[in-house]
């Protein structure tokens, strides 16, 4: 047993690589979506073992094939990885439980199978990228779960996700290259591919051109990932045109992963004092988060289809994540993990009550829901909290967040990016009350028939929502788990 | 003028990149849009080769008893065999969806595209007053 243990860092990764291709063997859809929802849980029950183990401020370090550093690969888990890799792995698990039936339209009958393959083939990816300690492994495991994703949203049900995925594969294509040049000029200057040599020699090294533009490739390539405003143009028709599902999983993981990698090149690789005091990024990412928040949200107030706001909302999101890491402070950092774990239960619950009103309506169009809180209470309840927790009324996960990364800016002295998160706050509260005045009090066209999604759909739903009170109810876990991940990162980081 | 011949090859690099990167944004053809960004995957492979060559370096091939010889870096080279395969990957699932969007909308022209799909929105929205 204990043998097996020390081997988990690996399995959180190959499990799902293996079960991909195993769903060719199992066909069965049926089967297949069952076999997700185990592989997903076993990704999640992995990954909160090794939370458990490094949570104390232990360094979990698995050397694949026996070959040290620096000549194999090592995966190094710290609690900021480990963090991650629970939001991915339990998001995944929560989503694939609606798996079933929702490809129907774009897979020709009996090829169900491989809509899952895909999937946990981005759930590989994902995973992957988060557990690494190896810069070029980063971008090879980016790009596996880039392809399938790819693959995920040209599935939608109209046309429209042909041409999302595509735009999407181009900017994402050149994101990820953007990437793999500044780890080339990296590798240039250091001569190492391994995190924690690079991070060293990176230290000592002159802080030459060369140094800088890796810098700049860098943190642009893992923007376009991260959809830092004014590089988002990909993210709303890709969440809005892909299956529901699809968005659900894409925007409670991919964007974080993202955030992961900007966190651990930043602070981890070029370190504080090249970033933010040489370089100064704060600078240029500082405004760039504040635009996010406000035009997302305003973008969002005019959507009129339920999952392009829900997306647009995305953008603002991650304006908050990204100046949480532009205030440069411990905090600052930590808010913006916090707001990592929130958002992915949020974001997952609207997405997956998008997934319950097209299964009920065919679509999300804002106009086919009016009064639909008659004619799906439990569904709407949900999206309620979920949209409470975005707006950050007290009691919502939503709450801890931005307490936390306003109380990160004031430690700051900077008052006014506290009254502007506030203000942006404000702007949710509009789009959250339009869906409101939509869903409850503007009369149904087509009768007042009562009808609930059926259970695959609901509870994941409801899991979601319901994490999002409990989390914002008992909300150490997450603060506690974020703080230590800053405090972690940014004592490595000095 | 002696840094731009001694650099040659980081100049050849950036040319490559510059005409992918700017094919895959200014092109309407979707095709094309493959192309400049397979280009612009290709010039990145010409850099790392380029940085793992030692001037006077041969093959790293061990050979007993010498250890006068200077060796390239291997270790570039062999990541972007890596980075073939995943720009041959992105590539290829590139131009099936641009199949798939023929097949859909007729043509590969984005801006042909876009003027359907406005067409779509305008009739849905129309068909809404009336």
């Amino acid at each position: 047993m204990n043998d097996f243990s020390v081997h988990l860092p690996i399995l959180q990764v190959v499990i799902p690589l293996l079960a991909a291709p195993f769903c060719f063997i199992l066909r069965k859809e049926a089967v297949v979506s069952v076999f997700t929802v185990l592989v997903g849980f076993a990704c999640f029950a992995i990954s909160m073992d090794l939370l458990a183990q490094v949570i104390d401020g232990d360094v979990l370090v698995y050397e694949l094939g026996d070959w040290a550093r620096p000549w194999g690969i090592e995966y190094r888990i710290d609690i900021l990885n480990a963090l991650l890799l629970v939001v991915v792995s339990s998001m995944a698990a929560v989503v694939f439980i609606a798996g079933p039936g929702q490809a129907r339209r774009a897979i020709p009958e009996g090829r169900g199978y491989l809509f899952y393959s895909a999937a946990l083939l981005t759930l590989t990816g994902l995973l992957g990228v988060t557990i690494t300690g190896d810069v070029f492994n980063v971008f090879v495991f980016l790009e596996i779960s880039s392809l399938s994703s790819y693959i995920l949203i040209a599935l939608g049900r109209s046309r429209r996700a042909l041409m999302a995925a595509f735009s999407y594969l181009i900017m994402g294509t050149i994101g990820a290259t953007f990437l793999l040049i500044g780890i080339g000029l990296m590798y240039q200057m250091t001569g190492t591919l391994n995190m924690v040599d690079m991070t060293e020699r990176l230290r000592d090294a002159e802080q030459t051109r060369t140094i800088f533009v890796a810098l700049a490739f860098v943190v642009v390539g893992i923007s376009v990932k991260l959809a830092v405003f004014p590089l988002h143009q990909w993210l709303p028709n890709a969440y809005s045109f892909s299956p529901p599902l699809v968005s659900a999983f894409l925007a409670s993981t991919a964007t974080k992963v993202a955030y992961y990698l900007l966190i651990r090149f930043c602070l981890g690789l070029f370190g504080l004092t090249l970033v933010f005091e040489v370089v100064e990024i704060d600078v240029l990412l500082l405004p760039l988060s504040v635009m996010a928040m406000f035009v997302g949200s305003i973008a969002a107030i005019y959507q009129r289809d339920f999952k392009r706001l829900l997306a647009y909302s995305s953008i603002a999101q991650v304006g908050y994540m990204t100046l949480g890491l532009s205030l440069a402070s411990e905090a600052g950092v930590a808010a913006g993990l916090i707001h990592v774990f929130n958002h992915a239960l949020m974001k997952g619950a609207l997405f997956l009550v998008a997934a319950c009103v097209t299964w009920r309506m065919g679509g999300t169009r804002l106009d086919a829901m009016k009064g639909l809180g008659r004619r799906m209470p439990v569904t709407m309840a949900a999206m309620v909290v979920g949209g409470l927790a975005l707006v950050g009324v007290p009691g919502t996960v939503g709450f801890v967040s931005k307490w936390a990364l306003v109380s990160a800016a004031l430690e700051k002295d900077a008052y006014l990016l506290g009254f502007l998160v506030m203000a942006s706050s404000l702007l949710a509260l509009v789009y959250v009350w339009k869906l409101v005045e939509i869903v409850y009090f503007q009369e149904p066209e087509t009768g007042i028939e009562r009808r609930e999604p059926p259970l695959r759909l609901l509870v994941p739903t409801w899991i979601l929502a319901g994490a999002s009170i409990y989390f914002g109810v008992f909300s150490d876990f997450a603060v506690d788990v974020a703080s230590r991940a800053a405090a972690q990162i940014f004592a490595a980081g000095m | 003028m002696m840094q731009l011949v001694a650099h040659w090859n980081y100049f050849a690099v950036i040319i490559l990149m510059m005409v992918g990167l700017y094919i895959a944004i200014s092109r309407g053809n979707l095709v094309k849009k493959v192309m400049g960004m397979n280009i612009f995957q290709t010039s990145v492979i010409l850099l790392y080769v380029s940085m793992g060559k030692v001037s006077g370096g041969t093959a790293p091939i061990l050979i007993e008893g010498r250890d006068d010889i200077i060796y390239s870096n291997p270790v570039p080279h062999v990541l972007m065999l890596t980075a073939i395969v995943v720009g041959v990957a992105s590539t290829a699932l590139g131009l099936a969806l641009v199949v798939r969007i023929r097949e859909s909308y007729g043509t590969v022209e984005e801006d042909e595209i876009v003027a359907l799909d406005r067409a779509e929105d305008e009739r849905e929205f129309s068909g809404e007053a009336g």
